[in-house]
């Protein structure tokens, strides 16, 4: 609740629009109490008095009324028939849309056809008819306003409804045996809730000025009796003789509609979890650095991470995401990276093209040499040039990373056009060729299939074919078969391995299957808490880990062809990187943890082709390493 | 003593009418399928994505009513889909642990529910029952005061496990249970679940995608392919020597280490079309073995001796030993 108020109150508009709201609020409670004449008692010889007179602050009008009272007790009915209406409309709207939304079938499309027949009749006209056939008065003009502002709100709940009765809490809620009313009350209200609230709030401002709109042509509030469309509704004969009488009440719609109206707006941006997370926040386009330590020097290799830190700056806190990690693939080779979620993997990958969302994403140091060239502080169109072109990367899931609206041919075209000065034929007759070495039966008239036309394990192959397609020298998969069946993943893996012999493609595979790793990767590396831990050629990481934790995580994982059996499992939890206990970050689950584990920094020893970052590790290195 | 007989349970959805057609046949989500479990037995069902797994274990607590077929329990015939008659006998722990926690309502209005529900027990009874639960599933009890967006994947899932429990179940259907776990945490909510099922003489049905997984945690396996059972079997014999040749492809398919990379399958295979389906065997078109005689006439579960049953015509010999 304070979160919510402090977020509230840091958009000046709203909480602009909060006080003048207030004030308003609050001299219409105190009406009753104040020293104000008779708001209805008329005298004529006193009528059109201007304002500052004596005895009438704001003057009096055509009857001789003091518009001060009147003002106010005018604003205190205004304002208490809007509210009602926009309870009425809400409450009536979202028990229309709910019940649609979750029951669905027949119910949602009795209700939600009569909705619409409520929305196409223009929404004065169909107040209109409303009081029309009730007969004018106040009460009467509150109901109007509210049915018409029913759809609003029943179109609104019912959408948020159908997402949510779709979550598995639903059926489990059903199976502890709820009913369907229990259900809607227990289950679904509180999590819509927030949505009918900031639907009222962007929406009793214009209830306002509907019902002044009724009482303005005559409909609503009926004489003498004040409320500030029936006052502008009687001024307006004297418009251009005393204008004071109708610039009154005017000026206080403007301020209630405008205070309400951006209060409201602040409400939906603070209680917005989409907007609350920063999604309007545009990220840069490449990843922020800045770096304090001297850059490390070149080395041969084709791809080479050197030393890199990445950091994500989320508020006060600092989640050490990445924490010095060196990698480096040369050509033809695959390297696996192992890990479980928040070890790293997936940042360090995206941090070789400057690819992590910034803000909150900060490299803090190290760097990442292509050929040679730093590409961490890189310029944007260095990176461009090369993001796609020599090194590009395969997703999870290529569902997402494919546009649904173009043809895969298209999105293939466009990613090689982006690089090279290709006609479009050409760029096709490629697309093409690039589905047929994916092995894509039937490429020529598949080229025209939208990405939901194709199976999982085909769009990963156009995941793969669009990754191919300007001949890199690197490709980065990031998880590309975890989305995928067996039988699929058996048949990617084999495709990635034939590419990267026939090409000479280095592949940096990450992953979180040992099997995996051990039939496609050459060298592989595990990851702990945004560091290396522990690496090696696969065989020998496989068959002698170093790292308690390597050897651990191998245990953990069942094994086809072993039957029925108890599976050793690593206690506790992954640390948190925002909060890294010092010295070893797996020393908490470690077995063999000793008091000089959580002491100092533990560095990553090394011998021949084997590296391992323990004090105590499972054997000496040097064996393991020969 | 035989916990759940499933008999010819079949599920087809009626494709979307149209404002001016009748809805036209419909899809086929799980043909007809019959199989039993053993009162303590865990059993495995195996498939790909599609394949009915998930339709299945739906039907099975009553959150979808089937087209055709009966489920009994106890010998005792479910027949009308109220969940709330299913909950006391059969209960749910679902894939993503998160989803399937109502993030407005804290740990203790969640786990109270189906004691309320279900059993109509009194304050002070649920407490004492919750704070048991929560003992033997290894979780705090201050947990019962949080929100579930405070808990991590595997302590959201021992609350799902906690909850099913709760309602004081003979069976338990796992959907996936372990699919969103990191591997670390994966295998002690397995160790959980054995030491749960033998602590309160629960029955499990097993659903994944994981051959590994589901081989070490079960006492018999079914392998479901679009919507049928085509092989059941021992969970140690039947990836070692499977009789039907989807089977074999699986096994085949499931990265292990130290067994070179090839791709058992070199075709660009796709499932086939649930609108469309083909007639006899569905496997046939990514299958080696198959003649005119699979294209044409759908093969029934056999016996293949000893415990084993496959649906094929040609089915691949039994290995020695």
């Amino acid at each position: 609740m304070m979160a919510f108020l402090k977020l509230l109150f840091r958009n000046r508009l709203a909480a602009m629009g909060a006080v003048v709201l207030s004030i308003i609020v609050l001299l219409v409670l105190l009406t009753p109490f104040l020293p104000l004449h008779d708001p209805d008692v008329t005298a004529t010889a006193d009528r059109f008095k201007r304002p500052f007179t004596d005895g009438h602050l704001l003057g009096t009008d055509h009857l001789g009324r003091d518009l001060l009272s009147r003002l106010l007790w005018g604003t205190r009915l205004s304002l208490a028939v809007g509210f009602a209406a926009a309870v009425i409309a809400a409450f009536i709207g979202s028990a229309i849309g709910i019940t649609a939304g979750y029951f669905g079938g027949r119910i949602d499309n009795i209700f939600m056809r009569g909705v619409d027949m409520l929305m196409a009749f223009p929404y004065i006209l169909l107040a209109l008819a409303i009081v029309a056939a009730l007969g004018p008065g106040l009460m009467n003009a509150l109901i109007a306003v509210a049915a018409v502002n029913i759809p609003f709100f029943a179109r609104n709940i019912r959408g948020i409804t159908v997402g949510l009765a779709g979550r598995e809490f639903i059926d489990a809620a059903r199976l502890a045996g709820m009913g369907h009313t229990r259900i809607i009350v227990t289950e679904l209200l509180p999590n819509v809730l927030p949505v009918i609230i900031i639907a009222m709030s962007t929406t009793v401002g214009w209830m306002i000025l509907e019902t002044a709109g009724l009482s303005f042509l005559g409909l609503g509030s009926q004489p003498p009796q004040a409320d500030l469309g029936s006052m502008l509704g009687e001024a307006r004969s004297a418009l251009i003789s005393h204008p004071h009488t109708s610039i009154v009440p005017g000026i206080m719609i403007f301020l209630i509609v405008m205070s309400i109206n951006l209060l409201g707006d602040g409400v939906r941006d603070a209680l917005d979890p989409r907007l609350r997370s920063g999604a309007l926040s545009r990220p840069l386009p490449t990843t922020l650095v800045s770096r304090k330590q001297p850059v490390p020097d070149a080395t041969d290799d084709l791809l080479a991470i050197q030393q890199l830190e990445t950091q994500f700056h989320v508020g006060k806190r600092i989640y050490k995401a990445v924490g010095g990690v060196s990698l480096a693939v040369r050509p033809g080779e695959c390297l696996g990276i192992i890990g479980e979620s928040g070890s790293g993997k997936s940042v360090t990958a995206l941090s070789v093209m400057g690819l992590v969302a910034s803000p909150p994403g900060v490299i803090t140091g190290g760097a990442v040499r292509f050929q040679g060239e730093d590409l961490v502080g890189a310029s944007y169109e260095t990176l461009r040039r090369k993001r796609g072109d020599r090194v590009a990367y395969i997703f999870q899931d290529p569902l997402s990373t494919l546009h649904p609206l173009y043809k895969i041919g298209d999105q293939l075209a466009e990613a090689i056009r982006s690089h090279h000065k290709l006609s479009r034929a050409d760029a096709r007759s490629r697309a093409i060729q690039l589905l047929k070495d994916v092995r894509i039966p039937n490429a020529e008239s598949r080229v025209d299939d939208f990405p939901h036309e194709m199976s999982g394990g085909m769009r990963q192959r156009v995941g793969i074919a669009m990754a191919l397609a300007n001949d890199p020298d690197v490709i980065i998969a990031d998880e590309p078969t975890t989305a995928l069946d067996v039988t699929v993943q058996a048949q990617i893996l084999s495709l990635l391995d034939d590419l990267r012999r026939d090409r000479g493609l280095a592949i940096i595979f990450i992953t979180h299957d040992f099997g995996v790793v051990a039939q496609l990767c050459d060298r592989m590396a595990v990851m702990y808490a945004g560091r290396i831990v522990e690496e090696g050629p696969t065989d020998s990481v496989l068959r002698h880990p170093l790292h308690p934790y390597s050897k651990r995580l191998i245990e953990c994982v069942p094994e086809l062809g072993q039957g029925r059996r108890k599976l050793a499992a690593i206690p506790g939890l992954p640390p948190v990187v925002d909060d890294l206990p010092p010295g070893c970050a797996f020393a908490p689950r470690c077995p063999k943890a000793q008091s000089t584990c959580r002491e100092g920094d533990v560095g990553l020893d090394r011998a021949g082709r084997r590296a391992v970052r323990c004090l105590y590790p499972e054997e000496t290195l040097e064996v393991a390493a020969s | 003593m035989t916990a759940l007989k499933v008999q010819n349970l079949a599920k087809t959805f009626a494709t979307k009418k149209t404002l001016f057609r009748r809805s036209q046949g419909g899809v086929r989500a799980v043909c007809p399928v019959s199989f039993s479990v053993e009162s303590g037995e865990t059993l495995g069902v195996v498939g790909e994505s599609g394949c009915g797994k998930s339709t299945l274990a739906r039907m099975l607590v009553g959150l979808l009513e089937p087209s055709e077929g009966t489920i009994e329990i106890n010998g005792k015939a479910l027949d009308n889909a109220d969940p709330a008659e299913f909950g006391k006998l059969i209960q749910y722990v679902f894939q993503d642990p998160n989803s399937s926690l109502n993030p407005r309502k804290n740990i203790r209005q969640i786990m109270e529910s189906p004691l309320k529900r279900l059993h109509k027990m009194p304050r002070a009874e649920r407490d004492a029952r919750i704070r048991e639960i929560f003992d033997s599933v290894n979780l705090r009890e201050e947990f019962l005061e949080r929100y579930p967006h405070e808990f991590s994947g595997g302590q959201a899932q021992r609350i799902g496990i906690a909850r099913a429990l709760a309602a004081d179940p003979q069976i338990i259907i796992l959907d996936e249970p372990v699919s969103a776990l990191d591997v670390s945490v994966q295998a002690q909510v397995l160790n959980l679940l054995a030491r749960l099922k033998a602590e309160f003489g629960l029955t499990y049905l097993f659903i994944t995608h994981d051959l590994a997984v589901v081989e070490a945690v079960s006492d018999r396996i079914m392998v479901l392919y679009f919507g049928s059972v085509v092989e059941v079997g021992k969970a140690e014999k039947i990836f070692a020597s499977p009789r039907h040749p989807y089977t074999k492809l699986l096994a085949d398919s499931a990265p292990v280490v130290g067994r070179p990379l090839t791709a058992p399958e070199q075709k660009g295979t796709e499932l086939p079309d649930p609108l469309n389906p083909p007639p006899g065997c569905a496997f046939a078109g990514r299958c080696p073995r198959a003649t005119e005689h699979c294209r044409t006439i759908e093969p029934v579960l056999q016996s293949m001796g000893e415990d084993q049953f496959a649906a094929c015509h040609h089915p691949i010999e039994a290995r020695e030993g």
